[in-house]
């Protein structure tokens, strides 16, 4: 099915977030659509799925002008989306997921439901049983059962909503195979909405660039990475370097010493480390293999079940969190909202939490605090906005102007999950900035470029195991998914 | 059998109806993630208007509707407050249940303590000579066999149909419940407003049969509260709502015997605690891991019903507002 839209325009408020878009895919291509956070990527993508109504433009399919509202009587055009947090319901099975939506009378007909369910699961090999509950499923599960069901539906165009992120390499795989396999064989047009440059090379026929509300251009693939970056942000951005850090006789600031931690579902016993000033150690691994509960330690979070944990020359095993932030010691959650900023409270409010330590809040010094930091750590938004209508780099960047300028340490759980090129360089600008006076920092990532370009030095865990590469600079990208994946033997190091 | 044994059992289901009726009609509420928590207070005032209504027209029909009107009217108040205005659900709740049950007293004060119409007991041909459970379920009134029908209504609706799919769904995830075409505001007054017809017909129930006739203070105070805490205890499922009726009622008949037997000395205020106590046990017990243990033993085909049965989460969107984009 071919799909045109023409002259697509929708505002908030005073934000232009689509301007006069007019772009046309045609079934049986694999489109990715590419820009930085805010480019209205997402806005063009609901309005087309009917989750959002247009402000001005067109959409025709077929060549025939279509006007649908709701995403209900958008999957009766044919056009379903598949949304980044799959929209199920939590308490229902795969099957009453499966059968919620479509057609049928009054009853639910759970034969035909599971025969149709487990059919199309065939097809594609995934796998999903019929009375499973959707609470205990995987989110690429959970995007498997979404897609069967839109399928279902007779569903002929389908977006994806950043399906990469939070599933695992094998999961990411069976989706694509799925994706190549709908657009060659049913001559299906498939959307890609993604960030990972890496998915969109790897899967896409051509791509449509957005910047700033607007369409760029497009382009037919197979394209660089440099080509694509130059094109989201107008300019190619030239690869990180990294500065050789001369570590000899720099002071240990943090040192592990036989540490077993003991968590749900991972132990990491014996583990010692030492980390010097100015140190990077990046931590990979599959979430939950062990690396955030280190990370935890490190800043008295999590209490060891044996081992010490020195900072700077000092024993603070078991000591609270309160005595490691008074060490000058930062961390920083992965989940912005839920752990690392107070959602419901304003810029102002955060910023005052942090610079008005006595019993009374003085606002006006708190505002003018606040107007400094957000100019200085490049924070956009108003003071007097709540933090939870910042877009993800703009959390970030305040959670680091909330952390202490110069600390001797910090834990920062994939402190660029979910940002854009751009705002993550902006980020890794400032952690250099820092290591460079002397900070170390231990971090944790999903994605292995980071890793390898930033860190000295990279432990990898699996399932509670650590392997340790002592040279990051010559680790590669294909070793280090090895080791993540567990082929620790045969490789080279500790 | 004891003669006496099933005369008590049948006074159990007997007393239990209308906790039967106020907490499936607040479960079908819930489940569209609205709570009504004005029941106490609504089930009073719709018993008054139920038993005047059914003395002034000389007919209980007209009672019953009367009094199932004012529960919609009331529930429809907290819908409007909490859907509408965008005020919160359980505020609003609260100051209605004491604005009803203090309007019901000053309204009713000429009718306390005067005789009136009465539904009376209608034995089911045939399946009353059922050894038993003939005498016990049904030898009883309309009231009762009616809240035998909502039990398993709402149960096929909630869990059988595809409207049953979208009501819950509508409490549990109200965005997904939208993309897949609900209107979830408009079904939400539609389940508020028929979960309060049903708390009216629990206030019928009492007027015009189980403690029949109306007096100030209202004999039935506190069973609105009662009925709130069954449908936590049932886990919002309708056959656990309704042994969670039949229990409590049944743990009140008992405290009245042990009350009139003589030689027993257990303090009333004891007994009339136990079934709150035996309320906190049993949800610290379905609550949390413990079930999913448990079920993880049973052979599979039972394992899907049973975690259904037990499960405790209330919908997930109860309470909450939802403004489509």
């Amino acid at each position: 099915m071919d799909i045109e839209l023409q002259h697509i325009h929708k505002h908030f408020g005073p934000v232009h977030a689509n301007n006069d878009i007019s772009l046309s895919f045609r079934g049986g291509r694999i489109v990715g659509i590419l820009g930085e956070n805010g480019a209205g990527k997402s806005t063009l993508m609901k309005i087309l799925s009917g989750f959002q109504p247009m402000d001005g433009g067109e959409i025709r399919i077929n060549g025939a002008r279509a006007a649908y509202t709701g995403p209900q009587a958008a999957i009766r055009h044919g056009i379903g989306m598949l949304q980044q947090d799959p929209l199920d319901v939590a308490a229902f099975t795969v099957l009453e997921n499966f059968i919620y939506g479509q057609a049928g009378g009054l009853t639910l007909k759970r034969r035909e439901g599971r025969a149709r369910l487990e059919q199309i699961c065939r097809r594609f090999g995934f796998s999903l049983e019929a009375d499973t509950p959707i609470a205990q499923l995987s989110i690429g599960q959970r995007q498997q059962l979404e897609i069967v069901r839109l399928l279902s539906q007779g569903v002929k165009t389908l977006i994806l909503d950043e399906p990469t992120t939070g599933i695992s390499a094998e999961q990411k795989t069976i989706l694509f195979n799925a994706l190549r396999d709908l657009a060659a064989r049913d001559g299906m047009c498939i959307l890609l909405v993604s960030h990972k440059l890496e998915d969109v090379i790897a899967l896409c026929d051509e791509v449509a660039v957005l910047r700033g509300g607007r369409l760029v251009g497009t382009r037919d693939m197979p394209a660089t990475t440099g080509e694509l970056v130059a094109m989201m942000f107008g300019q190619e951005l030239p690869p990180q370097t990294r500065q050789p850090l001369n570590l000899e006789g720099a002071e240990t600031v943090l040192a592990l010493e036989n540490l077993t931690l003991r968590g749900k579902r991972v132990i990491v016993e014996n583990l010692s480390l030492r980390v010097r000033a100015g140190e990077i150690v990046g931590l990979a691994g599959l979430d939950g293999s062990g690396q955030e509960m280190l990370l935890r330690a490190c800043v008295g979070l999590l209490k060891p079940v044996s081992g010490r944990v020195i900072v700077g020359g000092e024993t603070l095993t078991g000591a609270p969190y309160r005595t490691f932030l008074a060490r000058v010691v930062a961390f920083g959650a992965a989940g912005r909202l839920e752990e690392g900023l107070v959602a419901g409270l304003t810029l102002t409010e955060h910023i005052a939490l942090v610079t008005e330590t006595g019993a009374l809040v003085d606002w006006s010094r708190a505002r003018c605090h606040t107007q400094e930091r957000l100019r200085q750590y490049n924070v956009r938004g108003r003071p007097e906005s709540r933090v939870e209508t910042l877009s993800g780099g703009n959390q970030q960047r305040l959670l680091m102007a909330l952390m202490p300028a110069c600390p001797l340490l910090m834990a920062l759980e994939q402190p660029t999950r979910g940002l854009d090129v751009d705002s993550a360089r902006w980020i890794w600008q400032q952690l250099l900035a820092r290591r460079a006076n002397g900070t170390a920092i231990l971090f944790s990532s999903a994605e292995l470029d980071e890793l390898t370009a930033y860190s000295d030095r990279i432990l990898v865990f699996y399932a509670g195991r650590i392997f340790e590469i002592p040279d990051a600079s010559r680790a590669s990208v294909d070793e280090l998914g090895r080791l993540i994946g567990g082929h620790f033997d045969g490789a080279a190091g500790a | 059998m004891n003669e006496e044994l099933i005369r008590t059992l049948n006074s159990i289901v007997a007393s239990a109806t209308p906790l039967v009726i106020a907490s499936i009609g607040e479960t079908i509420t819930e489940r569209a993630g609205v709570v009504n928590l004005s029941l106490d207070g609504s089930i009073i005032l719709s018993a008054m208007v139920g038993f005047v209504a059914a003395l002034a027209s000389g007919s209980p029909l007209v009672g019953v509707l009367a009094a199932m009107f004012i529960g919609a009217l009331i529930a429809l108040i907290v819908a409007f407050g909490g859907i509408t205005l965008r005020q919160d659900q359980v505020a609003v709740g609260f100051v209605l249940t004491l604005l009803a049950a203090d309007l019901a007293q000053f309204l009713g004060q000429s009718y306390s303590r005067i005789p009136g119409p009465q539904v009376l007991n209608t034995s089911l041909p045939l399946l009353e000579q059922i050894p038993v459970i003939g005498p016990v379920f049904f030898r009883q009134s309309i009231f009762v066999y009616i809240s035998y029908l909502l039990v398993f209504g709402a149960w096929y609706w909630l869990f059988r149909t595809r409207p049953g799919l979208a009501h819950r769904a509508v409490g549990e995830r109200p965005e997904t419940a939208f993309a897949r075409g609900a209107r979830v505001n408009l079904l939400r007054y539609l389940y508020t407003g028929l979960g309060g017809a049903l708390v009216g017909l629990a206030g019928a129930a009492y007027s015009l049969s189980v403690k029949a006739g109306w007096s100030t203070p209202p004999s039935m105070a506190g069973d609105g509260w009662i009925a709130l805490a069954i449908v936590i205890f049932g886990g919002w499922h309708p056959f656990r709502v309704v042994l969670g009726a039949y229990l409590f009622a049944g743990l009140r008949v008992l405290a009245n015997i042990i009350q009139r037997t003589p030689d027993v000395s257990i303090p009333v205020v004891l007994l009339n605690g136990v079934p709150w106590a035996l309320m906190i046990v049993t949800l610290l017990l379905v609550s949390g891991g413990t079930v999913e243990r448990l079920v993880r033993v049973l052979p599979r085909p039972a394992q899907k019903w049973t975690r259904n049965f037990l499960r405790s989460d209330p919908p997930a969107a109860l309470g909450t507002r939802f403004e489509p984009e």
